[in-house]
């Protein structure tokens, strides 16, 4: 079994991984971080969502061993110490979750779409592709369609993230 | 998920040699389509070879259009600020796939060889002629919302999912491909094929050829461009129909997505309505003559109605607007 290191929440990790693990069963079956939940395991809600190299990324999709070297942060690495990362602190501030099984999914989701929005990035209702980016709550909701919460979190979930922008 | 092992080439060439010798070899990029294939058993390829450490992440502007990398994601690629100012229906297109985190990681060349998202090819228990040819088709007197409408055959009745590939469509693009025999250009309008008696063979690429890139040639002057998606939520999801439209002067090109096997250049629509004007009524007749061939059933009838009036709106939207 090849052998695959990762830094994830700061901490460099590794470990032997059959190929056919995907990242998010190496997270939480090999190096016990569970904040990324697996919901439907085929990409479609969102719930294993991290940051990868950056950027917001599904890990039930993703095999581990073509992700060695990566840097991945997990909604669980977000605090600094006892600090909330605003994101997390809108969230609560906001009851932007019910059972929070799709929370760290849509925290982390949340992060990298502000940074998208930061670079100027269009979206599918952005009516001018080349303007700059008004986050208007249309803005968000299209941009974190990728997110699914069975228990209908979503006005609140929109709140919190407009709030966490300013 | 059948075991399988992983390699990760250093080079196009070794690349190629990995799979083109080895039938049951397998090129992967992002992933988020072949993984879901493994898990589901829809694909058992004993060794996957990992392109996406290969230099093909690109965009270049080059002196008849752009030139994109097989591994340029599909976010950068519509964010791109020559796709964005120049090709807005490739820019929509892809904004309108998937979702962010998707787009992230999906490739321009995973993209176009995506496979059908036909339930039943998904479904490893049922008959499928594309996954297991000569078993039947489980869509064709089942369930038929999503299945084509035109160039189907007796074998299969499945759509080509790819936003992507629409735009391109409509954009005269091309594929550069690496095989054990040489590099080749194919035009994008060659690439997916009608299912006909072989529905497994989703394009003409041989097996093992790499594609290494797309080419988009510039649009003429004062061109204008858009891509419309019609599905059954606001986002995230595949399109039940779909237009990319192109207008310049008295040329208009359309393609559709969500009704045929390959991205449909309605090459006959296009003739009618060339240097004519961009009015409902001629652009209905249009479609009517390009849609004459179609054969539906039930549950998926409604798509005549529904890419007609898209291609209304759209085509009288371009002819209107800003260009
Ligand atoms: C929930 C969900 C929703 C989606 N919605 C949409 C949508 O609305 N519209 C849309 O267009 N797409 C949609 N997609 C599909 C997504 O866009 C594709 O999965 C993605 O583009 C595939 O790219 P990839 O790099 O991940 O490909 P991979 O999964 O890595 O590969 C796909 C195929 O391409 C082959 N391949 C990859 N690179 C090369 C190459 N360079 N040369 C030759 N062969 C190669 C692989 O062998 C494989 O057969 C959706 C996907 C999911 C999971
Ligand atoms: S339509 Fe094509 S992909 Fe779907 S079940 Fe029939 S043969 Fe298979
Ligand atoms: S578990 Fe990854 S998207 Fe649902
Ligand atoms: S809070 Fe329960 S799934 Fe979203």
């Amino acid at each position: 079994m090849p052998r695959i290191t990762m830094t994830i929440d700061g901490e460099e990790v590794g470990g032997e991984v059959d190929n056919r693990t995907t990242i998010l069963d190496a997270l939480r079956e090999r190096f016990g971080v569970t904040s990324p939940k697996k919901g439907c395991d085929h990409g479609q809600c969102g719930a294993c969502t991290v940051l990868l190299d950056g950027r917001r990324h599904l890990t039930c999709l993703s095999l581990a061993v073509a992700h060695d070297g990566a840097v991945i942060t997990t909604a669980s690495g977000l605090a600094e110490g006892d600090e909330l990362h605003p994101m997390q602190q809108s969230f609560v501030d906001h009851d932007g979750l019910q059972c929070g099984y799709c929370t760290p999914g849509q925290v982390c989701s949340a992060i990298g779409m502000l940074a998208e929005v930061a670079e100027g990035h269009p979206s599918h209702v952005s009516a001018d592709l080349d303007g700059d980016v008004d986050l208007t709550d249309d803005e968000i909701r299209e941009r974190m369609s990728g997110n699914l919460c069975r228990c209908g979190a979503y006005v609140n979930i929109v709140t919190a993230i407009r709030e966490a922008s300013r | 998920m059948r075991p399988f092992d992983y390699e990760r080439p250093g080079t196009l060439d070794e690349a190629v040699s990995l799979v083109a010798f080895d039938p049951d070899a397998s090129y992967i990029a992002g992933g988020s389509n072949l993984v879901d294939h493994l898990k589901l058993g829809v694909a058992t390829p004993t060794r996957l070879v990992d392109v996406r450490g290969l230099p093909l992440a690109d965009i270049e502007e080059t002196a008849d259009g752009l030139r994109i990398g097989a591994n340029v994601r599909n976010s950068d690629l519509a964010a791109h600020p020559a796709v964005r100012s120049q090709y807005a229906v490739l820019s929509r297109a892809l904004l309108s796939g998937a979702s962010a985190q998707i787009r992230h990681q999906a490739t321009a060349a995973g993209n176009l060889l995506q496979r059908t998202r036909c339930v039943y090819f998904a479904d490893a228990t049922t008959p499928c002629n594309k996954r297991e040819p000569g078993s039947g088709c489980s869509a064709i007197g089942g369930y038929d919302r999503y299945n084509a409408v035109l160039g189907t055959s007796e074998s299969c009745v499945a759509t080509h999912p790819s936003d992507m590939a629409v735009a391109l469509a409509v954009l005269d693009a091309s594929v550069e491909v690496l095989g054990a025999d040489g590099v080749r250009t194919i035009p994008l309008a060659d690439l997916h094929r009608l299912p006909g008696d072989s529905p497994e063979h989703d394009t003409s690429l041989v097996h093992g050829e790499l594609i290494t890139a797309v080419t988009v040639p510039a649009l003429p002057d004062g061109a204008v461009s858009t891509y419309y998606k019609a599905r059954d939520r606001a986002s995230y999801a595949f399109a039940l129909v779909s237009v990319a439209a192109v207008v310049a002067g008295d040329e208009v090109r359309v393609a559709w997505g969500g009704v045929a096997h390959q991205p449909w250049r309605a090459t006959r629509l296009e003739a009618a309505l060339h240097g004519g004007p961009l009015d409902e009524d001629p652009i209905r007749a249009a479609c009517a003559d390009e849609l004459a061939d179609a054969v539906t059933s039930e549950g998926n009838s409604y798509k005549l109605a529904m890419i007609t009036g898209a291609t209304a709106m759209v085509l009288t939207g371009l002819a209107g607007g800003p260009r």
